[in-house]
């Protein structure tokens, strides 16, 4: 008899996301509980959400989980990293979240080298609350409180967080992935892969953007919505490693 | 036992120790320095972690998160740093996590002054963040009782899992007395807290998942209608107060943390001059002890004089609550960096005295 090739990770519960069509925060979602079964960390690990759409992943991940209020991700992941260093600790968070009201939050949890992996989905927009403009909303993109599309007169340019949280010292990993395409969620899962060694490694902070899509709130459909990444935001927010120690040794 | 002499706030911070903290974070603020301060140094020693926080926010954040691992984590600060701190109160109390919070208080609204005073009664009874939650209140009038309810605060927040507030002014946490403090518990981490996870993830057996965010109102209702139990088993069960020379009071001071200290000079003074006045000295602010009030005789009880370190007055609201309009309700207040002295409250005493006798007249 032959094994199975592939199956749900013992990660993910056995349930339908309540993500929309086409989002890929299902992807995230996934890469996260496979890569936990390869690493055998789904008893070990706690799994910090934000408030959001990556808050809905508590109905999906199988495995240990606090919900922090908007924004504070960072500091809870701190207070339970620094209570419980024997746990694998990740936040799960959106630009909403991560960039906007969480910015100070990120920062410091940074600045101080907590030993934990940050995973931060980029979709450019506020998702739960219905497409409200976000910190890294692109110049031009529209959203229901800037239905002319972003000016930067009025707003400001969109925020680059791997290249803020790389101007820091602490910090060990940091790294910007697409999941436009298979051979971009193949590389991400490999950042992701790697920003979990870290911490096993006591290697201190790992920040792993993966930018992502919206497609209800861009009002595109998903494929649409892919290409739009390609063509916009893929060209602000520039795939590469922020910091990468290794690699730089 | 060993007796030391001891700040208040340190004393506050080495009774947590005790009391199995094993967790500080919290961020600068006047007048509560020497909490965070005196912890940086100890909590390493007993294998404990602290951290000096970004914001107000964030530190009770990090409550939060150690909260979850089953660890006894506290923070502290004063009235304009606990507002910052209420969404994450909130937060701690919707998905019953213990944790222990103290408000050194000083003068408000605002940034207000820094000195000594009791301005945020309102705030810790009432809401401390929003939702509609409630915490035990705390207030000690000596370092010794803020040592021994630091220790009862820890106790009560992991017998309920549910954060708990010790509210002193500044007076308390600054000034030295002996102090003798508990033994060292040994402590571990426990277990996963939040007793609301269970229910809400049926289809993983061996996973926690700690939240206030809840997908389903009917959980909502089922977790608001415990705490709502909770919060009366408290009103049975766990009030304190002190009542002092209350046997043959014709005339009553009520009055906590320092007030009531100055407040039991003047009444000593009084008494000495034949002046029949009592002491009821609220230690738990909430639940509040409305049965002492509310067993007050009115044909003897002359009159209750609020007295507070507060303008206005705030626990006023909960001395009428309790005394349903069957007694007269008078108020003694001075605000923020401004110390009432026994002679201020014997003079407001004595001025009610003469009103009272004119009144007969």
């Amino acid at each position: 008899m032959m094994a199975a090739g592939y199956k749900r990770p013992e990660s993910l519960q056995k349930r339908i996301t309540g993500y929309c069509p086409g989002c890929m925060h299902g992807q995230v979602n996934k890469l996260i509980a496979e890569l936990l079964d390869e690493f055998g960390l789904r008893e070990k690990t706690i799994g910090v959400l934000p408030i959001g759409c990556g808050t809905l992943s508590m109905m999906n991940f199988n495995f240990d989980l606090v919900i922090a209020t908007h924004g504070r991700a960072p500091a809870v992941a701190t207070g339970v990293k620094r209570s419980a260093p024997d746990r694998f600790v990740f936040t799960y968070q959106g630009d909403g979240d991560l960039a906007a009201i969480g910015l100070s939050e990120i920062m410091h949890c940074a600045n101080r080298g907590e030993n934990v992996t940050v995973i931060f989905v980029n979709n450019s927009i506020y998702g739960m609350t219905g497409g409200q403009l976000a910190p890294t909303t692109l110049v031009g993109q529209k959203s229901t409180t800037t239905v002319q599309g972003r000016n930067p007169k009025e707003v400001g340019y969109p925020m680059k967080m791997c290249e803020l949280i790389s101007q820091l010292q602490a910090p060990r990993y940091v790294v910007r992935r697409a999941l436009d395409s298979v051979p971009n969620v193949i590389q991400a899962k490999q950042a992701l892969k790697k920003a979990f060694q870290n911490q096993l490694d006591g290697k201190g902070f790992s920040f792993v953007e993966l930018l992502s899509n919206c497609p209800t709130n861009w009002g595109l459909s998903q494929s649409e919505s892919l290409e739009w990444m390609r063509a916009n935001t893929m060209k602000y927010f520039p795939i590469g490693d922020f910091r990468n120690e290794e690699a730089a040794l | 036992m060993e007796k030391l002499f001891m700040k208040g706030n340190e004393a506050i911070a080495e009774a947590a120790v005790r009391a199995g903290c094993r967790f500080f974070a919290g961020y600068p603020i006047t007048p509560q320095n020497e909490i965070p301060e005196y912890l940086s140094r100890r909590l390493p020693e007993v294998g404990g972690a602290f951290v000096q926080a970004e914001s107000e926010i964030s530190a009770i954040n990090m409550v939060y998160g150690s909260a979850a691992t089953g660890t006894l984590a506290m923070t502290s600060s004063s009235g304009p740093g606990i507002s910052l701190k209420s969404e994450g109160i909130s937060s701690l109390a919707g998905a019953q996590l213990p944790a222990v919070i103290v408000n050194v208080m000083r003068d408000g609204p605002g940034t207000g002054a820094i000195q000594a005073a009791q301005a945020d009664y309102l705030q810790a009874t009432r809401a401390s963040g929003h939702g509609g939650f409630r915490m035990i209140v705390f207030a000690p009038a000596s370092v010794q009782e803020a040592v021994d309810l630091t220790v009862k605060a820890f106790e009560c927040a992991a017998r309920d899992s549910n954060p708990s507030l010790v509210l002193l002014d500044g007076c308390i946490g600054a000034m030295m007395e002996p102090v003798i403090l508990p033994p060292l518990k040994k402590t571990e981490r426990l277990r996963y807290a939040g007793a609301g996870a269970k229910c809400l993830n049926p289809s993983g057996k061996d996973v926690m998942v700690v939240t206030s965010t809840l997908v389903r109102p009917d959980f909502q209702e089922v977790l608001n209608k415990q705490a709502a139990e909770m919060y009366d088993r408290w009103g049975r069960e766990d009030v304190m107060a002190e009542e002092y020379q209350m046997e043959d009071a014709e005339y009553v001071v009520a009055a906590y943390g320092t007030s009531a200290r100055t407040a039991k000079t003047a009444i000593r003074e009084l008494r000495n001059e034949g002046v029949r006045v009592g002491l009821i000295r609220p230690i738990t602010l909430y639940p509040f002890p409305s049965g002492a009030f509310a067993r007050l005789d009115p044909h003897k009880v002359k009159f209750i004089m609020n007295t507070e370190m507060s303008i206005p007055a705030q626990m006023i609201d909960d001395v009428r609550l309790a005394v349903s309009n069957r007694i007269r309700v008078e108020t003694c207040c001075c605000s923020g960096g401004i110390m009432m002295t026994n002679e201020d409250v014997s003079e407001a005493l004595k001025n009610l005295l003469s009103q009272c006798k004119e009144g007969v007249e």
